[in-house]
């Protein structure tokens, strides 16, 4: 008798019912389809309908079942009432928890709002937060982008009005050759690869530029194991090849840019300025005329080549710079750690797509001129770059060198190019600037971040002093848009530039991961004075799980999961827009909390309305919102303009303008979670430039007027700091700072060594010592999680084959690795796709003692470790008694990646060092094992 | 002991794409969601926040540094699971029956029914793709979610396994590579779809399209001329730039 199989049932039920919402396993902002069982989550799989992931998802994503039930979660609002650090707490009430907070935050908002600082970590709802904080008054408000990738964002902003990842992508459709710049495995992510399977899928070739050959680089058909801090010389060097050999779309830069724009040769305080007419029109030499003419003037021909009384154009001088032997390949290739011949090659290989495989689309456009074109020319090079570049001192130049090369080769916004995603492009003279007049008992003058256009707009008191406790918008950096997160610890704790009452911070891990100098940050927080009190008087903190950060706050405001909450993914903040459409997105409770917690947001709703804050009461003193998603369907920032684009109107018919519709999360919810408008055709490439854009653009609510306008490979706003740091005008810098404004305030992209090379001996700290995220990491955030943990438990040092032989290294061992600043003890392995002076690890994997409720002999805290302990917050001192801060000059972007180090074998111990004392966990421990199974 | 069938109607599958697997664990997870809510016993996990997490996975991905005789280093990233072998020694090893290969697609399952747990199965398979949850004490394996490809439930184009669903970067393919039609043998065949471990006999229906060359860097004398300098000086430069400009 044969082998009779089974009875299957092949068609199980899949769930009751499936809920759709938005990912927040990372900040990728992916749709998620939630599938309930007993009203249970029961599985998570992509939404397939999403802008952004069209159905796919992560692993992060797919274990967020895990992060809902993750033990690590608050339970209930929290009162310290042991010392600071010790995590001792008490579980209050929120009546309680809301008086505490409202008792210490009134007194400041009444008297001097400054006294607050209030900065959210990794939150994607910042245009409310930062709405609250100007309610509130203080200058003191940010997110976490200063940590994070602020130059990669001005980067791009201040040279084409867009950058990487929500501000653009490569045309993954048509693009045949892709150049990746250190981007590690995430920014991104799934779209990333999704892009590079079309790209595989089509044989178009990917070239990796990391020191790091893993996750994308270990797909890219070539990689560049470059060295750390030196991209912007090898660009630049490729910028020198192209331009000597006329491989430069001389049509594009004439047309679309500021290269014909003439810079004043004029000794005094107009020097190096653009030539303007009387209306304030950037002058061009029309090559049909001769003369001068607004750049905008129908049918001129600008031309690159003129000269006109001595002045000559941006084009000639950056000809001039570039082709200068300085970045002969053969000048740059050691330092990068690239052959010439390799340098040569690709620029070459550049070259070759670029021009000769270069396309023409069937689609007539009209530009900002009024002339008219009856193709679309397509250049099939595209690049994406992200913290591998901008967590570097010279960060910011080197994405503007980044951005010089894609606009020579005449690839951004073309076919095949880069593409902008609404609400970008956008010219910095379409983003605000930065407010700060504090008024006690008022608002502040005007939102917190923008971007200055010269010395005028920096953040400065009438003694000169900086007004904002971050220091952001000064001389030390004067066009840090995203603020200095990483500073705010230490600022306040040196009462530099003065005393804080309260810090205020939002899901911002600052005693651990996100923090340089972590066991200084800890001291900081801890700190008393000689009265007994903490320095930091007043510490509030919201997070949702039991991070490091909890012990070190003093009232604890626990939030929601992501699957538990409201939220909006917002074109007024950071919106999920493809190249070809507008769109955003919501997050609603798909389950309800089963603890005593509250949506953040929804929290500061009710203490703006409690403390009667601008925006957030009625006139007659009531409440204006009931929660946030009362402020999501109803807050309209400007008239007819609000959080959400979809379903606008009171019949929820009108998209982009409209008045609120109290339907409008209903119908969210029934779309799927999100909203999309659809760029029309003929408006989706050229769109700085493109009138049926710039119409539609208006038309959606992005602009409230047509913003065409020039790249800036010349910048202006950079050049007046150097005026001023040249001795002219009214604000003067420090003299201190003078020379350093002068050489890294360049208005052409320039290259510079990292800081850290001149602050310590690089023969002693001869390695470059970097961290990567992990694909199915985020942050702290996935330790937590009981599957992720099992594919990234632990955090090995990587060492270079070259290191790991000169220090006679096997597997098993140990090393210790020490800064200028500290010293750590980790276990190594031997990597040999990778730099061969670069050693690496995991970011955030290591953890403390009694965190995340995880057991005090988990991997992640005896042989899981941070680097960050190794990188201090203030670069050293260098003899005139003053410290700067670890950061860009231009940006204020921490440097984490400039960390030189050296490596030395050492005994084995038991456990990575510095080792900290556990912190009593105010969660218990996980439960031992797992069935974890809703469904009969 | 448990037979084999002699032939199979369909040969269902997956069709791994090592270069372009980009080692991103996504299929490992959404794997881990779907077969802890569906076939059997749910994947459990021991010491799930302890010292030592140990949790059952039908699906893992490796990864493995390369060093070629010339050129840098590479690190291919593996996914592996069951490979539905036809000659799958994990079945005629089985002593009760549990262990079967499906006469309609091939696919190997364990009825956990009929499962005692003795791991025969497990040591037998060469490849590591089975596990034996630690909390239910029968095998696990990778079921091709046999319970969603004919789910009917489920709208058409969502009948895949899970982890082809999933994959962000479209490195996993599924479908009847017994049909040399089907979308996934043509895939194969452009691409040299391979075997893991041919020389075991135990004819593995998954495959795996190897990495194209890398590193390969283009002959600089055929790209040459695209950096031929357009004149030796800085003042030939503007008398091309003139000329240039002309022409546009």
């Amino acid at each position: 008798m044969g082998f009779v199989e089974p009875e299957l049932n092949l068609s199980p039920k899949v769930s009751d019912e499936i809920r759709k919402t938005t990912c927040y396993m990372c900040a990728c902002r992916c749709g998620i389809d939630v599938h309930m069982k007993n009203d249970k989550v029961a599985y998570i799989e992509g939404n397939r309908d999403h802008p952004v992931n069209k159905g796919v998802l992560c692993a992060k994503g797919s274990a967020g079942i895990m992060q809902v039930n993750a033990p690590s979660r608050l339970r209930a609002p929290l009162k310290r009432v042991g010392e600071r650090g010790s995590g001792e707490f008490e579980e209050i009430s929120w009546d309680e928890a809301l008086q505490l907070a409202q008792d210490w935050l009134e007194p400041v908002h009444k008297e001097n709002p400054e006294k607050l600082a209030f900065f959210t970590g990794r939150d994607q709802s910042q245009s409310f937060t930062s709405f609250w904080a100007q309610g509130f008054g203080t200058p003191n408000y940010a997110a976490h982008g200063g940590f994070c990738s602020v130059n990669m964002a001005a980067g791009g902003i201040y040279t084409m009005g867009g950058a990487f990842w929500e501000f653009g992508q490569p045309d993954w459709e048509r693009t045949k050759l892709f150049m990746l710049f250190g981007v590690a495995e995430d920014h991104d992510s799934n779209p990333i690869k999704m892009g590079l399977g079309k790209l595989k899928e089509r044989g178009a070739k990917v070239i990796g530029v990391n020191p790091i050959r893993s996750g994308y680089n270990a797909i890219a058909d070539e990689w560049v194991g470059i060295t750390p801090g030196t991209d912007g010389l090898f660009i630049l060097s490729m910028v020198h090849l192209l331009l000597k050999a006329g491989k430069v779309d001389l049509n594009y830069l004439a047309q679309l840019t500021n290269a014909p724009a003439l810079i004043d040769s004029t000794e005094g305080p107009n020097k190096g300025l653009l030539l303007r007419d009387n209306d304030g029109k950037l002058l061009v030499i029309d090559r049909k005329t001769g003369k001068p003419a607004a750049f905008d003037k129908h049918g001129i021909t600008p031309d690159l080549a003129a000269s006109y009384k001595g002045h000559r154009t941006v084009f000639q001088h950056l000809a001039e710079r570039y082709m200068s032997d300085e970045y002969a390949p053969e000048k740059v290739a050691e330092r990068c750690g690239i052959t010439a011949d390799r340098i040569r090659a690709i620029a070459a290989d550049l070259a070759r797509v670029a021009f000769d495989e270069a396309f023409e689309l069937d689609q007539p456009w009209t530009d900002f001129r009024g002339n008219k074109h009856e193709k679309m020319i397509g250049r099939p090079v595209s690049f994406h770059a992200m913290r591998g570049v901008s967590a570097h001192s010279n960060g910011f130049q080197t994405c503007r060198s980044l951005h010089l090369l894609q606009i020579i080769l005449g690839t951004v916004e073309v076919p095949g190019g880069f593409r902008f995603k609404p609400p970008y492009p956008k010219p910095v003279s379409a983003h605000p600037k930065p407010h700060y007049k504090v008024t006690p008992g008022a608002a502040l003058d005007g939102p917190h971040l923008g971007y200055v256009q010269g010395p005028d707009d920096l953040c400065l008191k009438e003694d000169g002093s900086p007004a904002r406790i971050d220091k952001a918008f000064t001389w030390e950096n004067p066009m840090s848009a995203h603020g200095l997160m990483h500073m705010v610890i230490s600022n306040a704790y040196a009462g530099d530039p003065y005393k804080i009452d309260v810090l205020f911070m939002y899901m911002a891990n600052m005693s651990w991961n996100s923090s340089m100098n972590t066991g200084g940050v800890m001291k900081m927080l801890t700190d008393k004075d000689t009265n007994g009190e903490y320095v930091i008087p007043k510490i509030i903190y919201s997070d949702a799980y039991s991070s490091e950060m909890v012990a070190y706050a003093d009232l604890i405001l626990p939030d929601t999961t992501y699957l538990e909450r409201h939220d909006c993914i917002s074109l007024l903040d950071r919106p999920i827009c493809e190249a070809d459409g507008a769109a955003d997105s919501i997050r609603w409770p798909v389950v309800e909390p089963d603890r005593d917690v509250r949506g953040f947001q929804s929290v500061l709703v009710d203490l703006g309305a409690r403390m009667g804050l601008k925006g957030f009461v009625n006139e007659d003193g009531s409440a204006k919102y009931k929660d946030y998603a009362d402020y999501i369907v109803n807050h309209e920032r400007r008239p007819g303009i609000g959080p959400l684009i979809g379903f606008r109107g009171e019949d929820g018919l009108e998209e982009g303008r409209g008045k609120p519709n109290p339907d409008q999360m209903q119908s969210y919810i029934d779309n799927g979670g999100f909203y999309e408008i659809s760029i029309p055709d003929g408006a989706n490439f050229y769109k700085p430039w493109n009138a049926a854009y710039q119409d539609w653009a208006v038309k959606v609510g992005i602009y409230d007027t047509p913003q065409p306008y020039l790249f800036d490979i010349y910048s202006e706003p950079m050049r007046k700091f150097q005026l001023a740091a040249e001795g002219y005008g009214d604000r003067q810098p420090p003299d201190e700072l003078r020379t350093r404004i002068k050489e890294t305030l360049d208005p052409l992209p320039v290259w510079y060594a990292p800081f850290e090379d001149e602050n310590v001996d690089t023969s002693e700290f001869n390695v470059h010592a970097l961290t990567q995220r992990p694909m199915a990491m985020y942050h702290s955030w996935g330790t937590q999680n009981a599957w992720l943990r099992q594919i990234h438990g632990q955090n090995p040092l990587f060492v270079p084959t070259k290191l790991w032989e000169a220090n006679g290294f096997n597997e098993g061992d140990w090393a210790r690795v020490t800064s200028v600043h500290g010293a750590i003890v980790v276990p190594v392995a031997h990597m040999a796709a990778l730099n061969e002076n670069t050693i690496w690890t995991w970011n955030a994997i290591g953890k403390r003692k009694g965190t995340w409720a995880l057991d005090e002999q988990a991997p992640e805290a005896t042989k899981g470790f941070l680097l960050n302990h190794l990188i201090h917050e203030l670069m050293p001192e260098k003899g005139d008694g003053m410290r700067w801060s670890n950061s860009d000059p231009v940006t204020g972007q921490a440097a984490w990646f400039d960390l030189r180090v050296k490596i030395e074998p050492c005994e084995a111990p038991n456990h990575c060092s510095p080792e900290l004392p556990p912190i009593k966990s105010p969660v218990g421990q996980g439960p031992k094992n797992l069935e974890w199974k809703v469904g009969e | 002991m448990t037979t084999l069938p002699q032939t199979t109607e369909k040969k269902l599958g997956l069709v791994i794409d090592l270069d372009t697997c980009v080692g991103c664990h996504a299929c490992v997870v959404s794997c881990k969601g779907w077969n802890t809510e569906n076939y059997g016993a749910p994947l459990s996990d021991q010491d799930a926040y302890g010292a030592d997490p140990t949790g059952t996975f039908l699906n893992r991905v490796h990864s493995y540094e390369v060093q070629p005789e010339e050129g840098p280093a590479q690190l291919i990233h593996f996914p592996k699971s069951c490979l539905h072998c036809d000659d799958a020694p994990c079945v005629t090893v089985c002593p009760t029956g549990a262990s079967y290969k499906r006469q309609e697609d091939g696919i190997v399952l364990v009825n956990e029914d009929a499962c005692i747990g003795c791991g025969l199965c497990a040591w037998a398979c060469p490849y590591g793709a089975r596990e034996m949850d630690q909390a239910a004490g029968v095998m696990k394996k990778c079921t091709l979610c046999v319970d969603r490809i004919y789910n009917e439930n489920l709208p058409e184009e969502d009948r895949v396994p899970s982890c082809v669903r999933t994959c962000p970067s479209g490195a996993r393919h599924f479908g009847d590579l017994g049909d040399e039609t089907s979308e996934v043998s043509v895939l194969v065949a452009a691409r040299g779809g391979m075997d893991l471990m041919p020389e075991l006999g135990t004819k593995p229906v998954n495959k795996y399209l190897p990495p194209r060359p890398k590193d390969v860097v283009p002959e600089l004398d055929i790209l040459a001329p695209y950096l031929k300098p357009v004149a030796d000086t800085q003042k030939g430069f503007l008398g091309w730039l003139d000329k240039a400009l002309e022409k546009i």
